[in-house]
């Protein structure tokens, strides 16, 4: 699978960002420099702003990153990252609220039951692919509401602080938090976790028979298939549920390093912006740690803008299906003139495995 | 009693005209063999352009932007997907998610800080002499604004120009064998884009009627999932405008039944009423898709 040179796509990607954000904002009638100063201050302008705000969310986005590059690697369109994420994030406050003794061990054992309930969450998408043949576009899709409302449900129902006065559990004792890293303000360990994550997953992409399974699967299932070694459906299957997994991890690490509790809205949509991330990064896990970074920065200069310049922060969902949007376009143009095409385009969904 | 049956049919009636409309644009859509998962992002599309029509020139004129708005992303799908062949899945997530930013974007530039509730002119209820008189139904179906009305003839009108005209056998070809409908003479990417178009106008009337008929409002984010649940409708009503408005019925079945159930005083987590519909869809198509058939070249480019 060959994508556009990194470095050029990068490069590019940044460069059409800037230009777009300068027309849009030029033709909203908002004050350019202002707006430009903010989401620089706001995102790499200082240390503080760079660990507290753009770090933090890197974190989330570079597991979700990962587990869409996974999935869509191995031809399966999991667009379910956000309900993934919101199962780990509900499991690991479970298991964190329910351990008697907290420390090393509970910390481990919350984000192992983030990680599987995300695995399972999958897994329902899986399953139904498997038995009955579902789309997992179209059931991941729909996972990812039940999982909202199971959540909502969970915050005023089971899972509500004693008080039951607002929609949210207990807070998480302190002996179960990730530990935030030294002189880096708001930024927690989790970071380190993702990192190494990445880079093992990049690894097994590279350097392993599993992961050349998954690549072959991804790009051709009718000739991985007819080779003979390769089960297509069960590579899929646990590629979903890996995804599934990296995505849980991702809530787990997000309660425990950073929101400390349960509540509704404790993803601002990290698993959609995901697929603009591992896009950006041509689905490879260790460019996915750049292309999340960047994304973390743009969102939360994206709310320093709102902050500070009155920019409506919703202008980042434009960037961001821009960006996915240039990205595809660029693909498809290269294609024309190499004829190879790399992301099974003439199969989306699937339909001839 | 019969007063809460009618209530929850007017209830059901009102949640399924807009995913009928939705879903009848993406079953053409599908017939053609393309998949636009976009369908959300046509409906806000459609809603936030409904909103600029009515508050500059009434009702008429948000029908007409609502038009407008689903049919400028349904073009951009088009492009994509039909031209430059690109990704199905990718590009439909990305216009959702443009379409989000975007409506968001201008509502707040075009309309002052979030927040404001602008209200829009609505289009009323107008009730068909003698037919909303009959008992028990009468009310509930044919007391509704015209929207609904339009949906109602667009069923029968899709069905029979899909069976009975050169131009619907020539999109139920191209979504079977797009290659064999080619060299028998029917210009495959022509089609499949007028489709496109076609669901981007239904997508946007039905992002207007959720402005003109029924919020009188317009709100970031206000499909709320209207578009994915259509998709799920154009399954559970395997691909025919018949089943696709009986799957839309249900659907919005599903969704009044939390109304009904609170009439009746009877308390249960209104999370589960939200839910429904989702499970319903999913238990749907691990039932129907065994046993329909989808187009066959669905999803796939030419």
């Amino acid at each position: 699978m060959s994508f556009l040179k990194p470095t050029l796509f990068f490069i590019a990607g940044v460069a059409a960002l800037i230009a777009v954000t300068l027309v849009l904002l030029v033709a909203l009638g908002y004050p350019a420099n202002g707006a430009l100063l903010a989401l620089w201050s706001g995102s790499v302008g200082s240390w503080y702003s760079l660990t507290s705000a753009t770090l933090v969310r890197a974190v989330p986005l570079m597991l979700t990153g990962c587990a869409i590059a996974v999935a869509f690697r191995a031809g399966v369109f999991n667009i379910g990252a956000e309900g993934q994420l919101l199962a780990g994030a509900a499991a690991a406050t479970a298991v964190a609220l329910a351990l008697p003794h907290s420390g090393i061990v509970a910390l481990a054992l919350a984000m192992l039951a983030g990680a599987v309930a995300g695995g399972l969450w999958a897994g329902i998408a899986a399953l139904l692919r498997a038995r009955f043949g579902v789309l997992e576009v179209i059931s991941t899709m729909m996972l990812n509401f039940v999982a909202l409302h199971a959540v909502s449900y969970l915050v005023r129902g089971p899972m509500q602080e004693p008080t039951h006065i607002y929609p949210q559990t207990s807070a998480i004792a302190e002996g179960v938090h990730l530990a935030r890293i030294p002189g880096a303000g708001r930024l927690h360990a989790g970071f380190f976790i993702a990192l190494t994550v990445l880079a093992a997953c990049g690894w097994v992409f590279r350097h392993t028979a599993a992961g050349f399974r998954l690549l072959a699967v991804g790009e051709n299932p009718a000739a991985a298939e007819c080779a003979g070694m390769i089960g297509v459906g069960s590579t899929t299957r646990l590629a979903l549920l890996w995804s599934g997994a990296l995505a849980g991890l991702a809530g787990a690490i997000e309660v425990l390093g950073v929101t400390f509790a349960l509540y509704e809205n404790i993803s601002p949509g990290y698993g959609y912006t995901a697929i603009a991330v591992a896009l950006l990064a041509g689905l490879d896990p260790w460019r996915v740690i750049f292309s999340a970074m960047l994304f973390g920065a743009l969102e939360a200069g994206a709310g320093a803008m709102q902050r500070d310049a009155n920019v409506p922060s919703t202008l980042v969902s434009v960037f961001e299906a821009l960006l996915i949007l240039g990205v595809i376009g660029a693909q498809t143009l290269r294609w024309r003139v190499r004829r190879t095409p790399s992301l099974s385009v003439d199969d989306p969904v699937g339909s001839s495995r | 009693m019969s007063d809460v049956v009618g209530h929850f049919l007017a209830a059901t009636v009102r949640t399924a005209t807009p995913l009928a409309l939705a879903a009848l644009g993406e079953m053409l859509v599908e017939r053609a063999g393309l998949i636009n998962i976009g369908v959300e992002g046509t409906i806000l599309a459609g809603a936030f352009g409904s909103l600029v029509g009515a508050t500059a020139g009434g009702v008429l004129w948000g029908y007409a932007g609502a038009i407008a708005g689903g049919v400028a992303v349904a073009a951009l799908f088009a492009v994509f997907v039909v031209w430059l062949k690109a990704n199905q899945i990718i590009t439909g997530t990305a216009l959702t998610l443009l379409s989000v930013g975007a409506t968001g974007t201008l509502y707040r530039a075009m309309y002052g800080s979030s927040g404001a509730a602008l209200s829009s002119p609505t289009s009323p209820p107008f009730p068909i002499p003698w037919l909303s008189r009959i008992p028990l139904v009468g009310e509930a179906l044919f007391a509704q604004p015209p929207i609904a009305y339009a949906a109602y003839l667009l069923v029968p009108v899709i069905a029979w120009w899909m069976r009975g005209t050169h131009a619907g056998l020539a999109l139920r070809a191209i979504g079977e064998q797009p290659e064999a409908a080619q060299v028998a003479g029917v210009r495959v990417q022509r089609l499949r884009v007028l489709a496109i178009l076609a669901g981007g106008v239904l997508g946007g009337l039905a992002g207007g009627t959720l402005v003109l008929a029924q919020a009188g409002t317009f709100a970031e984010g206000m499909s709320a999932g209207r578009g994915f649940i259509a998709i799920a409708i154009v399954v559970l009503g395997r691909w025919h405008p018949l089943g696709v408005a009986l799957a839309a019925f249900v659907f919005g079945a599903a969704s009044a039944l939390q109304f009904a159930f609170q009439a009746m005083g009877w308390h249960a987590p209104y999370q589960l009423f939200l839910v429904v519909p989702y499970l319903l869809t999913l238990a749907g198509l691990a039932g129907a898709v065994g046993r329909a058939r989808a187009p066959a070249a669905l999803g796939k480019a030419l």
